[in-house]
């Protein structure tokens, strides 16, 4: 095709048939081959990281792990502490972005569809995602450390809740777009009032769509370090309460990561098996969720 | 389900446009309910700009926007500048980008074109989409105790043999500018990768039977049409990536090596406005040092903010060309 131009028209045909017998120039085989190569190339190293994080993880933490790490506080050498902290601080989180969020989601694909308002809103919980999360970190040391003068749990899962709250919104909408609109129809023609149809006939079909969002967001939470090292901070003993400095699993990797003793490396190498192994599931889990739907 | 049938079964007489009753009491408090936990999620990023701008009140009022070319960081001395640390955020997020627009370009293509038969494809782009689940920290644990000492032999190599270039003319000793972009570009490979290949797939296929008929190859097709038809969702899903890379903290603390020089050379150490926030905050006590480590953070949060916007703006537009 490239070369046609350089052709006399008077016999186009001729020579068009001619061009179509031809195999293909060694220039043109060349680059399609040598960019198929660089592509599957590119592919591969794109599954290394992966790969190697979990087997390094698996094969280093493994060789640790101790059972009694799973009930002893950081200071005797376990995680217990950790767990139970990330645990409070991820139910905070959901006990505050589940039903706004749910609820946010709901006034994007129930209420005003369309509308400017909504638009706003969306657009907002998108740019809302994309907030670094040391910056919502920073935002609720401001409101919630400075006011109660001391890290605590609260404010880690405050900070958890901001994070989590655009992912429940987005995948609510999502969810609830799904449901075919007869059955609104069918519902409100039954005499339902808007609070009937959505929340026994649109929510409760929308439920499978709903959970996977919120397991996603939770596995994003209880992974998350960044907001919480100046939320929370980290306590190497059981805290008491909810308003005292909290431990976590991340951030227990984070501050412990660089001690010496061996006891410690241990320690950091199976927290990073646990984290990575509830991450790991619940994502997989959630995903297996979506695609059985479909 | 069974609520509304049952009181049309009891109320032999329904008046349909009754507005009194529980329900309709009900029905009030559920739509202002619904319209006011949507106000208050859009509030939240208003107080978010509010709070911050408060707290970098002190420094912003004391050093003003020079600030922002200012090279000195002295704690005790009480004078900041934040220069260093916006040079190695940005130098690290352009280089994750860098590496990672081809790889996720790649992983893109070869996961939506018919190369591989589809029981392969989806498993490769599952594993690639992985990685965003694991915890940043994680990553960094890997990056240190396994990535660093992999890449040593690399830096050493490069500063041995192209020491002339500018970019690899100091010695490396492990933790470096290098290293931070390589591990943020391992961060946002998903984000590449998912959103390309989300564009690659709604790209009609007339196009590329299209382009195929008329004789190109394959890769003439991908590289004259399909990239061209897509490249505004490839730009936004660059930009979106860049967002990530921007506002990367525990990985890039990590690796990157924590020292406040600015050097061209990428095997020097470095420091970037998320590291010295998690490594300074938690210790900070002047209102001065807590004020300009906030507005350090503004900083960041502006910077992600206008790159997020852009890539959404971006996508809109699509949106909108796509329906009309």
């Amino acid at each position: 095709m490239t070369k046609h131009g350089k052709h006399n028209p008077g016999n186009k045909s001729e020579d068009l048939a001619i061009e179509l017998l031809q195999p293909l120039s060694g220039r043109r085989l060349i680059f399609n081959y040598s960019m198929t190569a660089i592509a599957f190339i590119l592919s591969l190293v794109a599954l290394v990281p992966l790969l190697s994080i979990v087997w390094e993880i698996l094969t280093r933490g493994l060789s640790g792990i101790k059972l009694e790490m799973f009930w002893l506080p950081v200071i005797d050498d376990g995680f217990a502490n950790a767990i139970l902290g990330t645990i409070k601080m991820v139910a905070i989180a959901s006990a505050i972005s589940i039903p706004v969020g749910v609820m946010t989601g709901i006034f994007l694909a129930e209420f005003s569809q369309g509308s400017h308002i909504a638009k706003f809103v969306r657009f907002i919980n998108t740019i809302l995602t994309g907030v670094p999360s040391i910056v919502v970190g920073i935002f609720v040391y401001g409101i919630i450390v400075i006011t109660f003068k001391q890290f605590s749990a609260f404010a880690g899962g405050f900070a958890l809740a901001v994070i989590m709250l655009p992912v429940i919104v987005l995948a609510t909408e999502e969810a609830l777009k799904l449901i075919p609109n007869s059955l609104r129809l069918a519902s409100a023609s039954l005499g339902g009032t808007r609070l009937q149809t959505t929340f026994c006939i649109v929510l409760t079909a929308a439920l499978p769509g709903i959970t996977t969002g919120i397991l996603l967001a939770i596995a994003r939470a209880a992974g998350e370090t960044a907001p919480l090292i100046f939320t929370a901070l980290f306590s190497l003993n059981w805290s008491d309460g909810l308003l005292s400095p909290t431990a976590s699993m991340s951030v227990l990797i984070f501050n412990l990561y660089n001690e010496p003793s061996p006891e410690k490396t241990a320690l950091v190498w199976t927290a990073a098996i646990v984290l990575l192994c509830l991450v790991l599931f619940t994502s997989l889990l959630s995903r297996t969720l979506i695609s059985k739907r479909k | 389900m069974t609520n509304p049938s049952r009181q049309v079964a009891n109320s032999g007489n329904i008046d349909i446009t009754n507005t009194k009753g529980i329900n309709f009491f009900l029905e009030t408090g559920f739509n202002w309910l619904v319209h006011g936990f949507a106000l208050l999620t859009v509030a939240v990023l208003f107080w978010m700009s509010w709070v911050i701008f408060q707290q970098a009140y002190p420094s912003i009022a004391k050093f003003g926007l020079g600030f922002l070319w200012s090279q000195e960081w002295d704690v005790a001395g009480d004078v900041f500048g934040a220069l260093p640390y916006i040079y190695g955020t940005l130098v690290s997020s352009i280089l994750a980008l860098i590496l990672a627009v081809p790889i996720g370009l790649a992983v893109a293509l070869v996961t939506t074109e018919d190369f591989l038969p589809k029981w392969v494809r989806s498993p490769i782009a599952l594993l690639v989409e992985l990685i965003a689940a694991i915890p940043s920290v994680i990553i960094g644990l890997w990056g240190i105790y396994i990535l660093i000492p992999w890449l040593n032999p690399l830096q050493g190599w490069l500063f041995q043999h192209l020491q002339i270039i500018p970019l690899f003319s100091t010695e490396p000793f492990g933790q470096s500018m290098l290293v931070a972009g390589i591990v943020l570009a391992i961060m946002i490979l998903p984000t590449m990768a998912a959103i390309s290949r989300d564009v690659l797939l709604v790209i009609p296929q007339e196009l590329r039977t299209g382009s195929m008929a008329l004789g190109s190859t394959r890769w003439e097709a991908i590289f004259k049409v399909l990239i061209p038809a897509g490249a505004s969702g490839i730009l936004s899903a660059a930009m979106l990536a860049l967002g990530r890379a921007l506002g990367e903290t525990m990985a890039v603390t990590m690796v990157i090596g924590n020292s406040s020089v600015i050097s061209i050379s990428l095997l020097e150490a470095g420091y970037s406005i998320p590291a010295v926030l998690a490594n300074e905050f938690p210790e900070a006590d002047s209102i001065l040092h807590i004020g300009s480590l906030t507005y350090l953070g503004l900083i960041l949060f502006a910077l992600t903010l206008a790159v997020n916007i852009g890539a959404v703006l971006i996508i809109q537009l699509i949106r909108g060309e796509q329906q009309s």
